[in-house]
């Protein structure tokens, strides 16, 4: 059967992007930008130099800090000797090749998937990639955004291109709007328990329909960021008035003439409407409430009003023997009411969920409130931090009770300081609830920001509107 | 990068889907700024269960995987690649791959096959039954053989080649520079520089 003559957004900024094309051998692709941190270029820039190879082209490539970097005394050096080297293996390799670094203590130091899109460095139509499976976020512009490993950003830093073969395409429609309450994380969170951690391997996903429309620019990056935890290398979402109005007077956003050029090209990037994607997924927005995990990998999730489920729920047997594994090493009984676990840590920050909107969000639950668990609010990046002392957050935060940090990933992944005990269980606004990864025998249930803000008041898993 | 033509070796089975990359290497290793010593944190956390498969002395010097569906999801940290290499695996065997580990995998050497649930579950039975038995993973072919089983594979041509040769993408991609300065010099004017 033909094909429509209409093609996908994803097809038409990969077309644009193809430096080359034969028969039998990966599309080379161009790489608009480079995204860099200091965990996964150290043996790519060693290989460079092995190689006697230079960067070709550093005005592309931008660097910053922010896996090992502690959130507290970020002036201090590192006290973990490992981190420390690993930072300043960074210095030494933006030094030597002449790249662009945010380190610690700058103004535009963040998580590196903060700081593209605050910088305007990420725009519609753009190819970027990082040494970091969550670049997928950058998506959210209109753009082909995704995480490699550390030969292909050996091999980009080289070459500036990358040879691929082309994914296929999903679309994910979300009709209808969200119900009051129930954010961008719960729609993303449903999305991976409907089709799997697996569900999008092999695919670039593009978000569609009324309830992504709706969306800010902030909750479209928590979408795409977490479309890897679907298993989809890139999930984007085509550009439009609130795409233009964000990147409107950022730093690196075209000016003037460039500005016009620009948005008449970025208002192309759509699908068009006889386009044909390899696989469509359909969902009602106005079917969701605010939703949580409660296994060991993102799928394992379910509304915050049901109840832990039972491994003979599940028909796969290879889903129900990881469920019972889950259940296991998170210390849950099936049968338990979501709203009955109880929490010891809460942390609200990520490349997920660690922006402006987030901490907006967080404080509005804690104004006034006091909070009974050990909680941790962790800016994205410094600018999001100094905005928010601007709008006076970081008081709320600090009258509730609640830890105030400096910019970084944090108990996302506990590279740093910041990690949960043995046995101890978080609210997390992150986007990985694997075995150990906020700390060695940690357990993690994934949410949105409102609901780890309203569950570090009662110590419970809270929706807000349980308060 | 090693080349790979066929290899013949013991396997060991992990009967656990969603083997996520935190797990097959906790993010503490991925503090190390060199290419070598990953092997140590292999699977570290699951290491320390004296049940668990790779303590099972009847495993030692075994270097093919058998896991079950979607290995390798998660981070892009391709040290989940060097610390199965390191420890000694040429092979992971499953139903399914995480895109970025088998990318990543494809790059290092690291021969990533993907075979039906049914079979994967086989292999795993009969390296249970006798963790002696040999597999043999013939990229010429694209065949696996287990005993009486011969079972074939997928693989795209090019990825095929360049694993059979043990060639590195940069070199390859370099050949082509001439390209590469003229789609550059196509470049739309107003998009961004970091400078
Ligand atoms: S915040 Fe977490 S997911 Fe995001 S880049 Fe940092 S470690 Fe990775």
């Amino acid at each position: 059967m033909g094909r429509g003559t209409g093609r996908t957004l994803a097809e038409k900024v990969w077309e644009q992007h193809v430096v080359r094309r034969a028969e039998g051998e990966p599309d080379l692709l161009y790489i608009d930008l480079h995204l860099v941190h200091e965990v996964t270029s150290p043996q790519a820039f060693d290989g460079l130099r092995m190689a006697g190879r230079t960067v070709r082209r550093p005005d592309l490539t931008i660097a910053t800090e922010d896996h090992n970097v502690p959130t507290v005394n970020i002036l201090a050096p590192i006290a973990d000797p490992v981190s420390r080297t690993q930072v300043e293996t960074l210095r030494k390799n933006a030094a030597e090749f002449g790249v662009r670094l945010h380190p610690m203590g700058d103004a535009g130091q963040g998580i590196v998937h903060v700081i593209g899109p605050q910088l305007g460095l990420t725009q519609p139509g753009m190819t970027v990639v990082c040494g970091d499976s969550h670049t997928s976020t950058h998506g959210a512009f209109g753009a082909i955004a995704f995480g490699i490993g550390t030969s292909e950003v050996e091999h980009v830093l080289a070459t500036q291109t990358l040879p691929l073969y082309r994914p296929k395409t999903m679309a994910i429609e979300v009709d209808g709007a969200l119900p009051y309450g129930v954010t961008a994380k719960d729609l993303i969170l449903a999305i991976i328990a409907k089709i799997g951690t697996g569900g999008g391997q092999g695919y670039i996903v593009e978000y569609r329909g009324e309830a992504i429309r709706a969306l800010s620019m902030e909750g479209r990056m928590t979408v795409c960021n977490m479309s890897i935890e679907a298993g989809a290398r890139a999930g984007l979402i085509a550009p439009d008035e609130t795409t233009f109005e964000y990147l409107a007077g950022r730093p690196h956003a075209p000016k003037g003439a460039d500005w016009d050029a620009a948005v008449e090209y970025w208002r192309s990037l759509r699908s068009d409407d006889d386009a044909v994607f390899d696989e469509v997924v359909r969902l009602d927005a106005s079917t969701l409430s605010p939703f949580v995990t409660w296994g060991t990998n993102p799928g394992q999730g379910a509304p915050l009003a049901s109840s832990v489920p039972a491994p003979e729920d599940f028909a796969d047997p290879a889903q129900r023997s990881a469920a019972e594994r889950a259940l296991t090493y998170m210390d849950l009984r099936a049968g338990t009411p979501l709203r009955d676990v109880a929490i010891d840590t809460v942390f609200v920050g990520s490349c997920t969920n660690g922006r402006l909107e987030d901490l907006r969000a967080a404080a509005e639950i804690l104004s006034g409130r006091k909070v009974v668990t050990r909680t941790l609010i962790v800016p994205g990046s410094m600018q999001v931090k100094a905005a928010a002392e601007a709008e006076g957050l970081d008081q709320v935060f600090k009258a509730a009770g609640a830890e105030w940090r400096e910019a970084g990933c944090s108990m996302c992944l506990g590279m740093n300081p910041d990690q949960l005990a043995p046995g101890e269980r978080s609210a997390s606004t992150s986007n990985r609830n694997f075995e150990g990864r906020q700390g060695k025998g940690g357990r993690t249930h994934l949410v949105s920001p409102q609901v780890a803000a309203a569950t570090a008041v009662t110590g419970r898993l809270t929706a807000p509107a349980d308060l | 990068m090693e080349a790979f033509t066929i290899h013949t070796g013991r396997a060991v089975p992990l009967r656990r889907s969603n083997v996520d990359t935190d797990q097959i290497i906790p993010a503490v290793w991925l503090k190390q700024v060199s290419r070598t010593g990953f092997e140590k944190g292999l699977f570290s956390a699951w290491r320390e269960d004296p049940d668990f498969v790779l303590n099972n002395p009847a495993y030692q010097g075994a270097s093919i995987l058998v896991a079950g569906s979607d290995f390798g999801t998660g981070s892009s940290r391709e040290h989940a690649v060097w610390a199965l290499q390191q420890y000694g695996f040429r092979v992971v065997i499953a139903p399914k791959f995480a895109d970025i580990f088998r990318n990543n995998s494809t790059k290092m050497g690291l021969l990533p096959v993907i075979l039906p649930a049914e079979v994967v579950e086989r292999l795993q039975d009969e390296a249970e039954q006798d963790p002696t038995a040999e597999i043999t993973v013939d990229l010429v072919d694209r065949v696996v053989r287990a005993g009486d089983l011969t079972v074939s594979f997928d693989i795209d041509d090019y990825t095929r080649w360049r694993l059979l040769e043990g060639l590195d993408d940069t070199g390859l991609t370099l050949r082509h520079a001439d390209d590469i300065e003229v789609y550059e010099n196509g470049r739309q004017p107003w998009l961004p520089t970091t400078v």
